[in-house]
């Protein structure tokens, strides 16, 4: 199973480039160079990962990745940045970031930290519905 | 080193430039104003003090003179009138049949000497100036004086007292005489010789400060009394005759040593006596040399203490201002060149920033053309174009690493001290690093004491610190490596923090490298050799230190040493070290 991701930058040619190179390597790509489309694609479509640009001029992606994660606290946010810091880092983290990378970032690396982010976003998913069958369970009471 | 070097205050060669004042122009304006208003009214009051003083004692001394000779004077015209009284007292008392009476002339010698002393010799002259009867030592009756001077003058005057004279014994005597007129206007002489040892006596016994000398004179300068200084008795003194004056007079001369003298005199009246006081000037100033002397040596002093209080606190005030402008200019300097850093860290940070973007850019595409070929069949073996691909990502890589390094150079100039808890930086670095050591198993463990102090640091920069360390000892571990990292407060200035791994350790060979910029072992796996050299200047730039301690396949320890209260002194730090180091 291919792994579905969203890619979020204000560049268009990074954007389209990187989606096009993803794409090639099997997975399953969106691009969107505004943040706020972004929000909206999270609604309707589940993503194994989000890369996420730290500045846009539509929205802050430290903004962005706070308001994703209020919504949805499962969501995999990787971010991706030239203005990387390790100021910036620390607080992505505490908003619960998935990991930080560096523009121009290699393309393996990335591709390995999609993964990785797939696989625990597998194991909370895991987790999480072993709890609700067990709570149905308690629920059914057995 | 001479003594003068060692007490040129900085300031003196200092070399004058822009915003800062001449510093030697302001001390020597300083000391001789300051030298000027208080040594010219102290000298000129000095100078004022020693002439009005040196006028008192001067007054003072012919004053005292002046009273000397008129009292001396009295004295010694006491005497030759209360002599010549007595002759007239006979003169006009004794019958002339008695006067010529050689026995009767005799009694009234004797009565005159019990009652007066000094009369040697009385005679009778009569008109003619035949002595008609004597009464004394020597046979003088029948003596012609007519011819004489005095015998004369006497006729004219009425009375005689004549110079001294050496009698017939060889002691010094003066003749008074008196003139008594008969009825018939015929007259007859009374003439007494009488010896000057009376005289004398009265001279010597004053006493004459200052080494002084009194004695008499005639009118051509011929000594009448013995003088201490200026001859015997008829020898003509050295000294000029003064000239005539009815009053005491006293006046400056020069003595017969050539030094100078004070002389008193006074023409005795009816007599031709002069009185003279001669006193030696030097020894009547001695007392006011002494005061001199001290009018001199309080000057001295005064100027002595000026002179020194004025270069001292002259040279004390303008050495602090000189240290205090120098002070401010460097911290104006300091300023400025802060300012000129930190715009530069701003540019640099956000040329760093722009450039990463169109670099993403051209990675990306040049990586899709690598795939491209990659991906198609008839290009994959086309190992040039493949290979000119490779340089472009390999240059873009490059310019990346540029793009940091200027980044991290804009960090470092940036100081944003607060006053932080290390144990919540050390989380926050775990929080970012802490999935990693969860893929790997790696197991950490933090230990900070509760009663750590808060300490005054850079929050960006100490993450930074702790990111590197941690990365490095991640990096020196297996999978299901150990990571202790613990704190402590060292004593009251500073706190450390050590990070233990066990992870493949250091070389001894390579511990004592391990900080210098480029140095890496593992160049071949993607270090760039600059983590510990970064991490190492930032730590000192924070004003701590960082050692090391490894024993190879044991793991390695690294301690962080910070200070609690930041140094204020942080410098903006040169530009190439900053770019070449990070």
């Amino acid at each position: 199973m291919s792994e579905k991701v969203l890619l979020v930058d204000d560049e268009h040619d990074f954007v389209e480039t990187l989606a096009e190179r993803m794409r090639a390597r099997g997975m399953e790509v969106s691009a969107t160079t505004s943040p706020i489309e972004a929000l909206k694609k999270t609604e309707t479509e589940n993503y194994d990962a989000i890369i996420l640009d730290l500045m846009m001029p539509e929205m802050d992606g430290l903004e962005a990745l706070r308001i994703l994660k209020e919504k949805n606290p499962d969501l995999q946010v990787i971010l991706l940045t030239g203005q990387a810091t390790v100021e910036k880092g620390v607080e992505a983290m505490k908003l619960g970031a998935t990991d930080l990378m560096e523009k121009p970032a290699d393309l393996k690396a990335l591709t390995e930290k999609i993964r990785k982010a797939r696989a625990r976003k597998m194991i909370i998913v895991e987790k999480k519905t072993e709890e609700r069958i067990k709570t149905i369970i308690g629920g059914k009471g057995w | 080193m001479s003594l003068l070097e060692k007490i040129k205050p900085k300031f003196w060669d200092a070399e004058e430039s822009e915003g800062l004042s001449d510093f030697r122009q302001l001390w020597y304006l300083t000391v001789l104003l300051t030298l000027e208003v208080t040594l010219a009214p102290l000298i000129f009051m000095t100078l004022a003090d020693y002439n009005v003083t040196q006028k008192s004692v001067e007054s003072e001394i012919l004053l005292r003179t002046s009273r000397l000779v008129s009292n001396t004077r009295r004295s010694v015209s006491f005497f030759l009138d209360e002599r010549r009284s007595a002759l007239n007292f006979v003169v006009y008392d004794t019958p002339f049949s008695e006067l010529n009476d050689p026995l009767g002339l005799a009694s009234i010698l004797e009565n005159l000497k019990k009652s007066f002393g000094g009369f040697a010799d009385i005679g009778v002259i009569d008109a003619q100036g035949r002595q008609k009867n004597y009464a004394g030592p020597y046979r003088l009756e029948g003596i012609d004086y007519s011819g004489q001077e005095w015998f004369r003058e006497m006729v004219e005057h009425g009375n005689y007292i004549s110079d001294v004279f050496m009698g017939f014994r060889q002691v010094p005597h003066l003749v008074i005489a008196v003139r008594c007129s008969l009825p018939d206007s015929c007259f007859y002489v009374l003439r007494a010789a009488v010896d000057t040892e009376r005289f004398n006596d009265l001279l010597s016994q004053l006493e004459v400060s200052g080494q002084g000398d009194a004695f008499i004179i005639n009118h051509e300068g011929i000594l009448q009394t013995p003088s201490r200084y200026h001859g015997k008795v008829l020898e003509k003194i050295s000294l000029s005759v003064p000239k005539f004056s009815e009053k005491t007079e006293v006046f400056e001369g020069r003595g017969a040593g050539a030094e100078d003298v004070i002389i008193g005199y006074a023409y005795i009246a009816d007599s031709p006596f002069i009185l003279m006081i001669v006193k030696k000037k030097n020894e009547l100033m001695k007392s006011w040399q002494t005061t001199r002397m001290k009018i001199a040596g309080f000057l001295a002093v005064s100027i002595t203490v000026i002179l020194f209080v004025t270069l001292g606190v002259a040279t004390y005030l303008i050495n602090k201002i000189y240290v205090l402008e120098q002070n401010r200019a460097s911290i104006m300097h300091g300023m400025e060149y802060s300012n000129k850093m930190a715009s530069l860290g701003r540019l640099a940070a956000g040329v760093a920033h722009e450039i990463n973007n169109p670099l993403a850019i051209i990675n990306e595409k040049a990586g899709l053309v690598k795939d491209m070929f990659t991906f198609r069949k008839e290009y994959a073996k086309d190992e040039k174009l493949i290979g000119i691909v490779d340089v472009i990502v390999s240059s873009v890589e490059r310019c990346a690493v540029i793009a940091r390094r200027l980044l991290n150079f804009a960090r470092h100039i940036d100081v944003n001290v607060q006053s932080l808890s290390l144990k919540e930086v050390i989380h926050e670095v775990l929080g970012f690093l802490g999935k990693e050591a969860e893929y790997r198993s790696i197991s950490v463990s933090v230990s900070v004491p509760d009663d750590m102090p808060q300490i005054e640091s850079d929050r960006g920069k100490l993450q930074e610190i702790f990111l590197n360390l941690i990365n490095n000892a991640f990096a020196a571990m297996k999978d299901e490596g150990k990571l202790d990292i613990s704190a402590k407060q060292e004593n009251r200035d500073s706190v450390s923090v050590t990070f233990t791994d066990n992870g493949c350790g250091i070389s001894e060979q390579n511990l004592s490298r391990i900080f210098e910029p480029f140095f890496s072992t593992k160049t071949k796996v993607g270090g760039t050799g600059l983590g510990l050299s970064i991490t190492y200047g930032l730590v000192k730039k924070m004003g701590g230190d960082i050692r090391v301690k490894s024993e190879p396949g044991k793991g390695a320890s690294f301690t962080v040493t910070l200070p609690i209260k930041a140094d204020q002194k942080e410098k903006g730090e040169d530009i190439h070290a900053s770019l070449i180091g990070g």
